[in-house]
């Protein structure tokens, strides 16, 4: 439990605002979080940057048979999402009735991901929802 | 003098309607649907609590107000229906819309009318200048037992106030506040008890009628205003008949409480109901225009305020989903969705 307590704590900003990192030098825009720009190298001057939230589907799949933390929400569909930013993040997509395809445009809302039983903590994250 | 800089709220777009509910009970549907005036109630997807709910209300909020969230002081969010029993809401939506970390946070109670506790609290600190700016938020995912009259009208939403007091940046000022309580058994949930127990017909007369009228006199008599100077009225909704009565029993027309009044068409979203109500007439009101809000909570108490419609509400619209919109974005279930969905029937 002490584990689960470290380590959702380390994610919040990630999971709640799409906090990404951002290259000072160069500009380049990282999700997840990352310590070394893939262009500056030993060079890089890392910020923690809030992504728009808001992208494009650039792959989508439906989930049949799904991990036992979601068994009661299959089927669902999951996606990668290209941000406007240029980060390609993967998450769950929510049905709201509206098609989701290659392109789609979506943004992010607040919801819940899993629970670690019945007594444990609640993991709440951001998912995308169709515009 | 305080007022709300910005509102916003947030629904589920999953509904059931009374015909639904109805026909796995055996009820008349008709003569519910005329008995409690509702005709359908929302419903929360596996995925939304009162907390998701809370910061989806909030970041609506925080859009409309144009504010920097790291200017937030406090932040307060009412419910009934909290994730946790001991771990706060708040945190959890103070850290989701980017406020910062020096600010007061905390969860209230008070059946539905928790959020505009919050409300008073803000202006008070606000007034004071203790903080520059406090967000409340009401915000529930009701829970009815299965057979019983609640489940027709017990349903999920929220709404949240951003309270200031720099006149150029308020949509409303609250002009005045007064509050009526007494400690009424008439309706309740024990620890650790999944659904909520009532008093049946004792809820009505002793419990929100008392409460409701004492209040909103209270507040005529210390500002001297009375029903017809007031072009709105918003008073709790448990369902769509008690606050036609209430508006009646206080010498208001249906016409002044007709755009406040949602639970006829998405139930009783209980903390969230009358800051709802507020939110939808504020989506339609104009500059001079003043509306009357009188919340309850069971247990008992009534919170009434005299809200005028300033300028500054004109530049903010249009900036955050309107109340109408978001009702009538919705998807039907049938009753067996709507148990799983309240984690009523789980997969081995």
């Amino acid at each position: 439990m002490e584990k689960a307590s470290a380590g959702m704590w380390r994610k919040i900003d990630s999971r709640y605002n799409l906090v990404g990192s951002m290259c000072e030098r160069c500009g380049t825009k990282y999700f997840p979080q990352r310590a070394i720009c893939r262009n500056c190298g030993k060079d890089t001057k890392m910020l923690h940057r809030k992504m728009s939230g808001r992208g494009t589907v650039y792959s989508h799949s439906e989930i049949r048979v799904p991990a036992e933390a979601f068994k009661e929400s299959a089927p669902y569909t999951v996606g990668i999402i290209e941000l406007e930013e240029g980060p390609k993040v993967e998450g769950h997509i929510i049905d709201n009735g509206k098609k989701v395809e290659i392109g789609t445009k979506v943004k992010t809302a607040f919801r819940k991901m899993y629970t670690d039983g019945e007594e444990g903590l609640i993991h709440y994250h951001f998912k995308f929802i169709p515009e | 003098m305080a007022g709300i800089v910005g509102y916003g709220a947030y629904v589920p777009r999953m509904r059931i309607k009374v015909e639904e509910i109805a026909r796995v009970w055996n009820e008349d549907a008709e003569s519910i649907k005329k008995g409690l005036s509702i005709t359908e109630k929302s419903v929360p997807s596996m995925d939304e609590d009162a907390a998701t709910i809370a910061v989806e209300a909030a970041r609506n909020a925080l859009s409309h107000s144009g504010i920097n969230p790291k200017e937030i002081g406090a932040v307060y969010v009412g419910s009934e229906s909290h994730p946790y029993a001991v771990k706060p809401t708040a945190t959890i939506v103070a850290q989701a819309i980017g406020a910062g970390t020096s600010l007061t946070a905390a969860d209230l109670e008070f059946a539905c009318k928790a959020g505009t506790a919050g409300i008073q609290m803000l202006m008070g600190m606000t007034d004071s200048s203790m903080i520059k700016y406090g967000i409340t938020i009401g915000s529930d995912t009701s829970q009815g037992r299965p057979g019983d009259a609640l489940e027709y009208t017990a349903s999920a939403g929220g709404a949240a106030l951003v309270i200031g007091k720099e006149k150029s940046e308020c949509i409303a000022e609250i002009l005045a506040t007064a509050s009526y309580t007494t400690d009424t058994p008439d309706f309740w949930r024990r620890e650790g008890a999944n659904f909520p127990s009532h008093g049946g017909r004792f809820t009505g007369e002793p419990g929100y009628f008392k409460h409701i009228v004492h209040a909103s006199k209270l507040l005529f008599e210390k500002t001297g205003f009375k029903p017809s100077d007031f072009t709105y009225a918003v008073f709790h909704q448990p369902n769509g008949k008690f606050p036609k009565n209430a508006a009646k029993l206080l010498g208001f027309t249906e016409k002044q409480i007709e755009i406040g009044l949602l639970t006829p068409l998405i139930g009783n979203t209980y903390s969230g109901a009358s800051m709802l109500g507020l939110c939808a007439v504020l989506d339609n009101a104009v500059p001079g225009e003043r509306i009357l809000v009188t919340s309850f909570g069971s247990g008992a108490g009534s919170d009434s305020f005299a809200i005028e419609v300033t300028e500054g509400i004109n530049e903010k619209r249009g900036r955050a989903v309107k109340i109408s919109t978001m009702i009538k974005d919705k998807q039907y279930i049938d009753y067996a969705q709507y148990l799983k969905n309240r984690n009523s029937i789980t997969k081995r």
